[in-house]
C-alpha cells in the first residue's frame, strides 16, 4: 500500500491503495465516483475513458502510481450542470439506449474536440473507435459530434 | 404511501384518513402529489430498448397530462400490481399496452369524478387538459394535485373510455429518454454502481471449459493477499430448475474481498484443479456434427406441404445451399452482477435481470424460503440482448450472502462474463429450391440444424406461398449452455432464408423484391396450409414501402444494393442496404429500412432501436465469433472477439414506419435479423461472390457450407 494524492476534478483526493491499481477502481472503489465504467479491463473498449491532462486515456489500463500530479476529469467533471456542448448534444440526438458506455463515449468526444474543434467524419470515426457501444449508437455518436463541434 | 391497485374494485374511505402532505397513489402506476406533480412507475425492466420512458408515456396519454409534469420511476418486482415485469421477446409494449392505457385512463376518471363531486356537477359537463380539469360552461379549473385526496374515495369504474388513437398528442411523437441527464453526467444508475453500508464484494472462479468441473482448490496464497476476506465454494444447484436456471458451473470458487482491484489479483493467484466430466467440445467438431446433420436424410418433419421431394425432379431448375454460423456471446458491456443481502429467512436482491420474478422464484427455492420475504429492486441495465433472462449470477450473489451472512455485491470479470454464457447456438440450414421455366417457384425445403436445436419456424413464410414445402429439424447434443439472444432463432434463419431467396430469385431472371411480393400475392390470395404465423399483406407493404423510398430500380452507378424482409416478434421489417467501394474496401452507404409495428409509441426511442437493431445484426454477422477448443471459448474479452466499432457502422440509416392505427408490437428485436440478409445480398452484387458462412467477412472462417 501507498499513499497518493491525486487531483481529480480540480480537487486533492488522498488515497492509500495498492501501486498497481488501477485508476478506474480508485475512482469507482475508493472515491465513490462512479460515473467511470468498467467494460473489460484491458483498454479494449472505452467505457472507462476519462481525461488525463485534457486526453482521453483508459483508466482501467492506468495504474495509480504513473499519475502524478497529473489533472485527472471524469464524467463526473466534465461540466457543473451537464451542460458541456458533448453532454448537451448527447441529449438532443438522444444518444443512450442501455446508456453504460455513453459516459465514455462522451469523455473521448470531448477530449476529441479539444483537439481537434472541427474534426471531420473520418477523425470522428477515428477517434471513437476504442469506445465499444453494444447498442449501436454509433450513428447519433457521430452526430452529436458534429452538432458539438458547431457550438 | 396510501394506495389502492387500479385492479382493486373499491377504497376504503378509512384509507384516506392523513392524505394531504404526501403523494397519492391513484392505481399501481401513478402517484399525484397535492402540487399536481405526477409520478408515473414504469414496470418493466429496462435495458436499453426504452420502455422506461416509452411504458409512462402510454399512461400519460390516457391520463391527459403534460409530459414535463411528469417523473418517472422504476417501479420494483410487484406481481400483484403488474404483469409481466420481463424484458423479453420484444412484448413490454405489446402486452402492456392495454393496462397501461387502462391505467392512465382510470386514473382521469377518478380524477374527473372527483372534481365533478367537488363541484356538485355531472362528469360530462368536465374536460380535461394537461392535468386540469375544466368545466368549460362556468369557467371554472382544479388541478389533478388538488383533487388527487379526493380521487382515491371514488369507486373504481367498471369500464373506461379510452382514447381513440387518432387524438393521440403524445403517444408517436418524439420524446427523449427520461434518464438522459442522468446518463450524460455519470449517475449512479446502473447494478454495478449499487453500493451498501457493510457491503462486501465478491468474484467468481468457474471451470475454464465446458464439460469440466471443479476439483479441489489451494487459497493459501489468495487468502493472504491484502482485502481479501474469504475463498469458499458455492453450489447453485436446484432440485427442480426452471427455464431460466440455465448454467453450466453450479459449482464455484469464491473469493470476497474489500476492492475490485484487490479481487482482481488475488482470482490469478487462486490454485484450482478441475476434472473433465464431459466431452471436451471444439469447433471444429461442431462443424463436422453439424455438416453430418444437415446431411442426414432423416429429422423432424415440422412441416410439410405438398410433395416437395418429387418435384425436384422434374424442375427446370434445382437450387441448394447450406448456410451456417457460430456461436455468440451476448457482451453486455456492463459484465453480470448483481446484489443480495440474505438475512434470517428473507432476502433482498437489487441489479440487473431480465427476468425478476423468475429470479425471485429460483431464490425461493434455494434459500427455501416463501417469495413474500424476498423482494426484488430494479436498477437500470447495461444491456441485455438475452443475457440477462438467465439470472444465474443473482442466484450465486444469493448463495454468496447466505454464506458470508451479509450484503454483497457479485462482479464477473469480462473475462468470466464472455466465457461463461447461454450463447445463441452455433447453426446450419440447408435449403433447396425448384422453380419452373418461366421461374415459378414450384417447392421449398428447409432443413435446420443446430448445437443445440434447428432455429427453423413451422409455419413462417415462404410456407403459405407454396404449394410444396417442407420443414425438417435435427438437433445436436453439447454441453455448452445456450440460450436466447436477440431474436432467437430469426438471428439467423432470416439471413439464411432471404439469402437463398435472393439466389432462387436470380434463378428466376427475376427483381428480388418482385420475387418477394408474388410469393406473398399467393399468400394473400389462395394461402397454403392454415397455420401460416404472419400476415402477408403487412409483409409485402414493409416491402413496398422500402422499394419506394429506397428508389429501388433506379439506376445508381457504383452502389450495390441488397434487399431482405423479414417477420419475427409480431412486427415487420425490410431493409435495403447500399454499399460502395472505396478502394480495395466496402462500406456501408446506407441502410433503408421500413418497419410495421403498429402504432409506434414513441418515435424517437423506436429510431434509436431499429438504428441499433440494424448495427447490431451487421456487426454479429460480418465480425463476430465464439469459438471453442478443449470445451473452452477461445474468445474471452474484445481483444479477440471482435464486436462492431464505430469506423465500421454504416454511414447512414434511415428508417420509415408504416402509418399504422393497429395495436403495438415490439421493437427490440425485429430490425436486427433481415439485415444480415440485406447485407449479404448487397455484397453478392459487389463482389459476385455469395456469402453462406457468418460472420462473413472473417477470411479464415471453416466454410462447411460453401456451395460448390
Amino acid at each position: 500500500m501507498a499513499s497518493y494524492t491525486l487531483n481529480i476534478n480540480q480537487e486533492e483526493h488522498q488515497v492509500d491503495v495498492a501501486p498497481d491499481t488501477p485508476l478506474l477502481w480508485v475512482l469507482r472503489d475508493h472515491l465513490n465516483l462512479l460515473g467511470t465504467k468498467y467494460g473489460c479491463g484491458i483498454g479494449q473498449c472505452g467505457a472507462c475513458t476519462v481525461h488525463l491532462n485534457g486526453q482521453a486515456v483508459r483508466s482501467c489500463s492506468l495504474p495509480v502510481s504513473a499519475i502524478g500530479d497529473a489533472e485527472v476529469t471524469t464524467i463526473e467533471g466534465l461540466s457543473e450542470e451537464g451542460d458541456h456542448p458533448v453532454q448537451q448534444a448527447w441529449l438532443q440526438h438522444d444518444v443512450a439506449q442501455c446508456g453504460y458506455c455513453q459516459a465514455g463515449q462522451i469523455m473521448s468526444a470531448a477530449a476529441l474536440l479539444k483537439s481537434k474543434p472541427k474534426p471531420s467524419d473520418e477523425e470522428i470515426k477515428t477517434a471513437m473507435n476504442g469506445n465499444l457501444c453494444r447498442c449501436g449508437t454509433y450513428l447519433r455518436i457521430r452526430k452529436a459530434i458534429k452538432t458539438a463541434a458547431n457550438t | 404511501m396510501l394506495g389502492f391497485s387500479w385492479r382493486s374494485s373499491s377504497a376504503k374511505d378509512t384509507d384516506v384518513a392523513n392524505l394531504p402532505e404526501e403523494l397519492v397513489d391513484i392505481n399501481a402506476y401513478i402517484k399525484i402529489s397535492p402540487t399536481g406533480e405526477v409520478t408515473i412507475l414504469s414496470p418493466n425492466p429496462e435495458i436499453g430498448q426504452n420502455v422506461k420512458t416509452s411504458m409512462p408515456m402510454i399512461v400519460a396519454e390516457e391520463l391527459d397530462i403534460d409530459w414535463e409534469q411528469v417523473k418517472v420511476e422504476q417501479a420494483p418486482l410487484d406481481t400483484d400490481k403488474y404483469t409481466r415485469q420481463v424484458a423479453g421477446g420484444s412484448q413490454s409494449i405489446r402486452q402492456g399496452w392495454d393496462s397501461l392505457r387502462i391505467a392512465g385512463a382510470t386514473a382521469r376518471f377518478l380524477l374527473v369524478k372527483a372534481a365533478a363531486k367537488k363541484w356538485d356537477t355531472n362528469v360530462n359537463n368536465l374536460v380535461t387538459e394537461n392535468g386540469i380539469i375544466k368545466n368549460p360552461k362556468t369557467g371554472a379549473s382544479i388541478s389533478y394535485g388538488e383533487v388527487a385526496s379526493e380521487a382515491v374515495t371514488i369507486p373504481m369504474p367498471r369500464k373506461v373510455q379510452l382514447k381513440d388513437p387518432k387524438d393521440f398528442e403524445l403517444i408517436g411523437s418524439y420524446v427523449k429518454n427520461v434518464d438522459g441527464m442522468e446518463i450524460v453526467t455519470g449517475k449512479p444508475l446502473f447494478g454495478l454502481d449499487f453500493s451498501r453500508e457493510g457491503m462486501t464484494l465478491a468474484m467468481i472462479e468457474h471451470p475454464p471449459a465446458f464439460g469440466m468441473r471443479l476439483k479441489s482448490f489451494d487459497a493459501t496464497k489468495a487468502k493472504s493477499m491484502p482485502g481479501i476476506k474469504d475463498v469458499f465454494t458455492i453450489d447453485t444447484s436446484l432440485d427442480n430448475p426452471q427455464w431460466s436456471d440455465v448454467n453450466a458451473f453450479n459449482e464455484l470458487v469464491v473469493i470476497t474481498g474489500d476492492t475490485t482491484w484487490q479481487l482482481m489479483k488475488a482470482k490469478k493467484a487462486l490454485k484450482v484443479e478441475w476434472e473433465t466430466i464431459s466431452e471436451l467440445e471444439s469447433t471444429q467438431g461442431h462443424n463436422q456434427k453439424l455438416a453430418e446433420a444437415i446431411s442426414r436424410k432423416t429429422g423432424k418433419v415440422i412441416r410439410k406441404d405438398g410433395n416437395p421431394e418429387k418435384i425436384v425432379n422434374t424442375a427446370a431448375k434445382v437450387l441448394e445451399n447450406t448456410y451456417t454460423a457460430p456461436f455468440l456471446a451476448h457482451n453486455t458491456m456492463a459484465p453480470m452482477n448483481y446484489f443480495a443481502n440474505v438475512s434470517d429467512n428473507h432476502a433482498e436482491l437489487i441489479g440487473p435481470v431480465q427476468t425478476p420474478a423468475a429470479l425471485r422464484a429460483s431464490v425461493s427455492q434455494f434459500l427455501n424460503i416463501p417469495e413474500s420475504n424476498i423482494t426484488v429492486e430494479l436498477t437500470r441495465i447495461g444491456g441485455g440482448f438475452g443475457r440477462r433472462l438467465y439470472g444465474n449470477f443473482g442466484l450465486e450473489a444469493v448463495a454468496i450472502s447466505k454464506r458470508i451472512g451479509g450484503p454483497v455485491k457479485l462482479i464477473y470479470k469480462r473475462e468470466d462474463d464472455m466465457t461463461q454464457g447461454t450463447y445463441r447456438p452455433a447453426y446450419a440450414i440447408k435449403y433447396r429450391g425448384a422453380l419452373d421455366e418461366s421461374g415459378q417457384l414450384l417447392s421449398f425445403e428447409a432443413k435446420g440444424t443446430g448445437i443445440p436445436e434447428s432455429p427453423l419456424f413451422a409455419n413462417r413464410y415462404p410456407a403459405g406461398t407454396i404449394e410444396n414445402y417442407s420443414s425438417v429439424n435435427v438437433g445436436i447434443d453439447t454441453n455448452i449452455t445456450t440460450g436466447a439472444w436477440r431474436a432467437p432463432n430469426s438471428n439467423f434463419t432470416a439471413a439464411a432464408e432471404q439469402s437463398f431467396i435472393d439466389e432462387l430469385a436470380e434463378a428466376a431472371g427475376k427483381d428480388p423484391i418482385e420475387f418477394r411480393l408474388e410469393l406473398f400475392d399467393r399468400a394473400i390470395k389462395n394461402p397454403v396450409g392454415k397455420n401460416n404465423d404472419y400476415d402477408p399483406e403487412r409483409y409485402a407493404g414493409v416491402l413496398k414501402l422500402v422499394r419506394e423510398k429506397s428508389n429501388w430500380g433506379k439506376d445508381m452507378p457504383g452502389v450495390y444494393r441488397g434487399v431482405a424482409a423479414y417477420y419475427c416478434h409480431n412486427s415487420y421489417v425490410a431493409q435495403v442496404v447500399d454499399l460502395v467501394k472505396d478502394g480495395d474496401s466496402i462500406q456501408i452507404q446506407k441502410v433503408w429500412t421500413a418497419v410495421d409495428c403498429g402504432i409506434v409509441v414513441n418515435r424517437e426511442g423506436a429510431i434509436n432501436e431499429v438504428e441499433g437493431g440494424i448495427i447490431d445484426g451487421l456487426g454479429h454477422s460480418m465480425y463476430s465469433q465464439l469459438t471453442f477448443e478443449n470445451g473452452a471459448p477461445k474468445q474471452d474479452n474484445f481483444d479477440n472477439y471482435h464486436l462492431i466499432r464505430n469506423s465500421e457502422a454504416p454511414k447512414e440509416i434511415e428508417v420509415f414506419f408504416v402509418d399504422s392505427d393497429v395495436h403495438p408490437t415490439g421493437l427490440g428485436e425485429p430490425p436486427l435479423p433481415p439485415v444480415m440478409a440485406a447485407f449479404a445480398n448487397a455484397l453478392y452484387k459487389a463482389t459476385d461472390k455469395r456469402y453462406y458462412n457468418q460472420p462473413y467477412m472473417v477470411a479464415d472462417q471453416e466454410m462447411i457450407g460453401r456451395a460448390s
